[in-house]
């Protein structure tokens, strides 16, 4: 739970920006946070949203790290260069955004490096908002080894032939049966994408195919409800949403 | 939302940036989160230069309306600067 740690507790975290082995064996940039103490706990990728790796990003990892976890947020935007989020953002929109192969081989390496720390407990989970949901169901159900995924509201998991580009070629409803993990999904119902007739579209395929899984929608928010930073932010809708992403990971994650 | 609506075209001109003047070679016209307006998506543009990094950059967010008035405006003055003869 949020605020939940007592005065005298020791809670301590690092974080950094520092490189690791990506996809292709790439040396990419990834925003990593863990807490000081060397006990066995569980790790998550944090893919970052399409706005790019920025601030809110580190500082999720942080509040994740706080709450006991190893991250790793890798720099999925790093091979087309660096500079300020935006200014790097904005050259990933001019060429139509990264690809999902992409995107998959990055986290799968990433899937690796928290597997690979010796505080790891075997169990690791992936998370993201906005892109990064959607690209967190893309990675939970084409890379092994994941313990669970969270989905927040991820945008264009259902697509239209139409709207399927060279970078996305798939629709990523299309590989719900491939996901074996539990899942864990918050929308807002007045989101645009996903609207709430595409999650209902997307909880019917998981219900068809038996899948295990939670939803949760809330009335009053749109996109991007947790966003602090803008005006999408829905204070009441956001803590709820918080306490329940820390309670689906210390129940997927223990050790 | 994650539009991904967004083209690009060659252009060739100047713009300030933050470093000061610099030759621009190429124009993206996004729709998509804005990152600075009050709107939750913007109309998206980018005068770029990536051959001197990626912060050879002039960007401006608009709303829709805004958009629709400044193509509106754009082309009253190609109009007229087409029919100047200069």
């Amino acid at each position: 739970m949020w605020n939940s740690f007592t005065t005298d507790s020791h809670v301590s975290v690092t974080a950094e920006i520092t490189t690791f082995k990506g996809g292709n064996g790439d040396e990419i940039h990834a925003y990593v946070a863990h807490p000081i103490d060397d006990y066995r706990r569980g790790g998550i990728v944090l893919i970052h949203h399409m706005p790019g790796w920025d601030e809110f990003y580190e500082e999720f990892a942080e509040r994740l790290a706080r709450h006991g976890y190893d991250v790793i947020c890798p720099d999925l935007y790093c091979r087309v260069g660096h500079g300020t989020s935006d200014d790097v953002t904005a050259k990933v929109r001019a060429q139509g955004g990264i690809a999902d192969d992409s995107v998959v081989a990055d986290c799968a390496a990433a899937l690796d490096y928290l597997k690979a720390l010796p505080t790891s407990n075997g169990k690791v989970g992936v998370m993201g908002t906005c892109s990064g949901g959607r690209h967190s169901l893309l990675v939970a159900s084409l890379v092994p080894g994941f313990t669970a995924v969270i989905d927040l509201w991820g945008g264009n998991v259902i697509m239209a032939e139409d709207q399927l580009t060279p970078q996305r070629p798939v629709p990523v409803i299309d590989y719900t049966e491939k996901l074996t993990i539990p899942l864990l999904g918050l929308f807002g119902n007045d989101d645009k994408s996903p609207a709430p007739e595409q999650v209902d579209q997307h909880e019917a395929e998981l219900k068809r195919l038996n899948k295990d899984y939670e939803f949760h929608r809330y009335d009053g928010a749109g996109h991007g409800f947790m966003y602090y930073q803008n005006q999408m932010y829905r204070q009441e809708q956001a803590m709820d949403a918080t306490e329940k992403v820390f309670a689906f990971w210390a129940k997927q994650l223990a050790n | 939302m994650c539009t991904m609506i967004a083209s690009t075209t060659k252009v060739q001109g100047a713009g300030k940036g933050s470093n000061g003047w610099f030759p621009i070679t190429q124009a993206t016209v996004g729709y998509d989160h804005a990152s600075h307006c009050d709107d939750d998506h913007a109309m998206l543009l980018d005068f770029v230069n990536y051959d001197l990094g990626t912060d050879a950059r002039v960007a401006v967010e608009l709303d829709l309306n805004s958009a629709r008035a400044l193509v509106e405006q754009l082309n009253i003055a190609i109009d007229l600067a087409a029919k100047s003869g200069v």
